[in-house]
């Protein structure tokens, strides 16, 4: 561990000032600080960090997404093994699943730098979960930073790099959904290349065997303290003095709420959570006479700050779930004291309707499932576009968990022995790979009835379109190895396997009732491109002769958006209508309309 | 009605601004607000544009808090604080309605709707949708500066509709005292080569639209009913014929609305009658005839 005096915030060699989201700065701050490897799975709201990156010079950046977090992670780290400075991104929950190497890494420490820029999604924007990356900071022992507009996510993200190599140890950058997201004017710097320092034997630090660990773990405690030391006096915390009536200690994007709404108060903004800057807590306290407490999510400070003895108010003015925002930190101030409450002469809204994301128009996905839907399946679901079809109309899933799950769950399901429907685990192309293996494996290691469909749409669809080992391109468009899910399968142990195509109702079906009665584990690999990734897909479109139309419905139940009633009626049902200029001439409506109405736009 | 009362669009605020941009995925809600950002930049504002949009690309809400101030903290705009805010769909644009300034909130939609699936789940006979119920007028009489207009209607008959956000934006721009070629230049920024002329075009006629609004010489649009032909009512009821049923589940696979099983003994029932349209679809499959759908009409037409 060097000397900490030798850290300084990175100073920005204010060049030029553009417009950049906290994602975008975050990607600047890393090629400024000289990072070598970002590699990333993509997950809302982190997956432009690592486009982003990819937007550099490939001679000073090598970019790739990764089947996962944890591999993501695992190649970060061999990056920082071999000396030079990388990173990865992910959101919230993908550190659940690249918690393992976290945990050790932050015992072996660093060679070059290496950065865990971490996306939590408050308010769950899209996500499966609410979480707050700071207890996993403080579980890891590795230090996490703050940022809270995109000026400081630039930074911030230099200085993480420095620590990381000062203290030898990874460091978590935390973002939200806001900061990703939001736009501002940041003044940019310039790249500082840093010099490889390649491998260094030295198995003590870098083999983490049990006589290792025991010696290494000290260092992590010692670490703790070292770096809270070096935030204390590193201007990392900025006192801005006020009020002394009442004092609040805030972080992140809270702090922008907090003087958006008390702008006279005494605040002390923190830009790390973890290690705590006990000292200077201490002393703002003693300098008002009321200390508050502004965070977002978990009562991280808040009970860190009474666990020193002192008192505080925190959550029982500001909300534990969901996203803060101007008016909810109002609300909160309100509540103690420091500002009136909001006008209530506000524009009541009026009636509202609800508007669920829901399947693109034409998207293979709605086909699948509502083969799925006929067959009256227990259906274990996964993460991805598909999702969706839990809902109305489809409404074919049973079960959602996490990225991976469905197949497990499945396997779970059949051990049971109380289900008396055939049993199907849904998963995505992309989920498939990042953890639908082992699970398959477990199927055919079980001997269970189940039947696996892995819905290929040739791409990472709900992210916006990454590519992945399966698509054989990589991130900048190259060609790499092509995954064959059949293979794969195989050498899992499945022996009945069968690729279909979505687009045909009829065969997608007579092939899921084939699998369904198989004995043992079946594949069914539903195969057709999304319409939105890589390429637009977008074909004559269809219409409904409107006399012929009874008004049946059985088209709306795919949930196609391009599909709507009409004002004609039949038996005081609403007709159907498609519109032209967003149908993308599937014809899955035509082949489950039962009057043969639905026809190619005729002149 | 005339807007002839009404105050000039975000005339009240000197300085800088709160808007609030919103829509459907896909409608251009960020590129507006990208535009209003620049432009926020250019009068040498500090701005913060913020969105989320993690749902955009299926069919879900967009929306874009812009701000720009000489200071500008918060990313996002608290309720009841927004100067204006520019809808791109009709139903989006009721949601947002709270951010908006009591009394000086400027408040501009697209008439247009897009109406989701989600609107149309209850199929029975006589249903309605679901879609938000609020005509322009009504909005018109409740907040004192709102401007509704056909903006997709404009667009399209300049040449295509997706021009709809510019027209709005047009609108609007007669709230900021910025040369025309300020706004041209910072659309040029965020818009294709090729559909520089529509949008020119698109925001012109937004323009040309809000200085007539202005004059009090323009019409709130009036919106038609949605599905309102409805048929006379009429109450189904399903008949099936146990002993002329041979289980094949067919009529259960097929029914639009999963109303049907088959029993222990392989019969088939109607396991949800409240659910049950009475389309015919099982009374047209099944081979064998078993199921006859008896319609009755009740009331008048
Ligand atoms: C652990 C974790 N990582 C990342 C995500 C973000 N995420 C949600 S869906 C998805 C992609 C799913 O892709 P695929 O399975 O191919 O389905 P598609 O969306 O293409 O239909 C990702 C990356 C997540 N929810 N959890
Ligand atoms: S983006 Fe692709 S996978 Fe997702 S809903 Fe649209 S078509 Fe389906
Ligand atoms: S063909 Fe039918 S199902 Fe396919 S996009 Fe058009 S309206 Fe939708």
């Amino acid at each position: 561990m060097k000397a900490e005096a030798a850290v300084r915030p990175a100073e920005p060699a204010s060049s030029a000032s553009i417009p950049l989201t906290g994602n975008e700065a975050i990607a600047r701050g890393a090629w400024e600080a000289g990072v070598r490897v970002g590699v990333a799975y993509p997950g809302t709201p982190s997956t432009e960090v690592l486009e982003n990156l990819s937007d550099y010079a490939p001679s000073e950046i090598y970019t790739q997404w990764a089947t996962n977090e944890k591999t993501a992670l695992d190649m970060a780290i061999g990056a920082s093994f071999a000396g030079v400075r990388s990173m990865t991104s992910m959101k919230h929950v993908g550190l659940n699943v690249a918690a393992d190497p976290l945990m050790s890494q932050a015992y072996i420490g660093v060679n070059g730098g290496l950065v865990v820029v971490v996306c939590d999604d408050p308010g769950i924007h899209s996500s499966q979960t609410e979480q707050d990356t700071r207890l996993f900071a403080r579980f890891a022992g590795v230090p996490v930073l703050e940022p809270s507009d995109a000026q400081e996510a630039l930074e911030y993200t230099r200085l993480a790099f420095q620590l990381s190599e000062d203290f030898d140890t990874p460091v978590i950058l935390r973002s939200t959904t806001r900061l990703s997201h939001t736009r501002s004017s940041v003044a940019v710097g310039e790249r500082v290349e840093q010099a490889p320092k390649g491998f260094i034997e030295d198995p003590q630090k870098t083999v983490i065997i049990p006589a290792n660990a025991r010696r290494l773990h000290p260092k992590v405690v010692a670490r703790e303290a070292a770096v809270a030391r070096y935030f204390e006096g590193s201007g990392i915390h900025r006192w801005e003095k006020g009020d002394r009536k009442f004092g609040v200690v805030t972080h992140g994007t809270a702090y922008l709420y907090v003087k958006e709404i008390v702008p006279e108060v005494s605040i002390l903004k923190l830009g790390s959570s973890y290690p705590l800057a006990e000292n200077t807590i201490r002393e703002f306290a003693a300098s008002v006479d009321r200390l508050i407490v502004c965070e977002e999510l978990e009562p991280f400070l808040e009970t860190e700050i009474k666990a020193l003895g002192l008192a505080a108010e925190g959550k029982s003015l500001f909300p534990r779930c969901g996203e803060l925002s101007p008016e909810l930190v109002r609300e909160g101030f309100a509540k103690a004291g420091l500002v009136e409450a909001a006008p209530v002469t506000l524009n009541e809204t009026v009636e509202n309707m609800a508007r669920p994301p829901v399947l693109c128009p034409g998207c293979p996905h709605t086909a699948s499932y509502l083969a799925l839907r006929g067959l009256g399946a227990r259906v274990t679901g996964d993460i991805g576009c598909y999702t969706l079809a839990a809902v109305d109309p489809l409404r074919s899933i049973d079960t959602t968990v996490c990225m991976g799950a469905s197949i497990g769950n499945a396997v779970g399901i059949a051990l049971s022995g109380t289900e008396k429907r055939p049993i199907v685990a849904t998963i995505g192309d992309s989920t498939f790979l990042h953890s639908g293996i082992p699970p398959l494996i477990d199927a055919v290691y079980n001997d269970v009835n189940i039947t696996v469909v892995i819905l290929d749409n040739h791409i990472t669809a709900m992210t916006g379109g990454q590519d992945h080992a399966g698509t054989g391109r990589g991130m900048r468009g190259e060609p790499t190895y092509q995954v064959n899910y059949e293979q794969m399968c195989r050498a899992a142990g499945v022996d009945w396997i069968r690729t279909a195509d979505p687009y045909e109702v009829g065969k997608m079906y007579q092939t899921l009732r084939e699998a369904i009665v198989h004995k043992g584990v079946s594949v069914v690999i539903c195969s057709r491109p999304c319409v939105l990734d890589p390429v637009r897909i977008k074909g004559a479109p269809l219409e409904v002769k409107a006399a012929g139309c009874v008004a049946c419905q059985s088209c709306m139940n795919l949930g196609c958006p391009s599909i709507t009633w009409s004002d004609e009626t039949y038996e005081g049902r609403n007709k159907v209508k498609i519109d032209p200029t967003t149908c993308i001439g599937c014809t899955l409506c035509a082949q489950v309309c039962l009057s043969d109405c639905i026809q190619p736009v005729t002149a | 009605m005339s807007a002839e009362a009404k105050r000039a669009p975000g005339a009240e605020t000197a300085g800088g601004r709160n808007i609030l941009v919103v829509g459907v995925g896909g409608q251009g809600v960020i590129m507006i607000s990208k535009v209003l950002a620049l432009i926020g930049q250019r009068r040498g504002f500090e701005v913060k544009q913020s969105e989320v949009h993690g749902m955009a690309k299926r069919g879900g809400i967009v929306f874009s808090h812009v701000r720009f101030a000489p200071k500008v903290w918060s990313p996002t705009i608290a309720k009841g604080e927004a100067d204006a805010l520019i809808a791109l769909e009709w139903a989006e644009s009721l949601r947002w309605l709270d951010f908006l300034k009591p009394e000086t909130g400027v408040f501009i939609a697209d008439t247009r709707r897009i109406v989701p699936p989600f609107a149309c789940l209850n199929r029975q006979q006589g249903a309605v949708t679901a879609y938000a119920k609020a005509t322009p007028a009504e909005v018109v009489e409740r907040i004192s500066n709102a401007y509704a207009l056909d903006a997709s209607g404009i667009a399209a008959g300049l040449g295509d509709a997706r021009a709809a956000n510019t027209v709005l934006l047009g609108c609007y721009s007669v709230a900021l005292d910025e040369p025309l070629e300020h706004w041209r230049e910072a659309l040029d920024l965020f818009v294709p080569k090729a559909a520089r002329a529509i949008n020119h075009a698109a925001f012109d006629a937004g323009r040309t639209w809000a200085e007539a609004a202005r004059a009090g010489t323009q019409e709130v649009p009036t919106m038609p009913a949605l599905f309102s032909a409805r048929g006379p009512a009429v109450k189904s009821e399903l008949e099936i014929n146990a002993a002329w049923c041979k289980g094949c589940d067919i009529c259960v696979k097929l029914c639009p609305e999963r109303c049907l099983a088959l029993d222990k003994k392989q019969i088939a029932v109607l396991t949800k009658p409240d659910a049950c349209t009475g389309c015919r679809v099982c009374e047209w499959l099944c081979p064998d005839f078993a199921i006859t759908v008896h319609q009755t009409a009740v009331g008048a037409a």
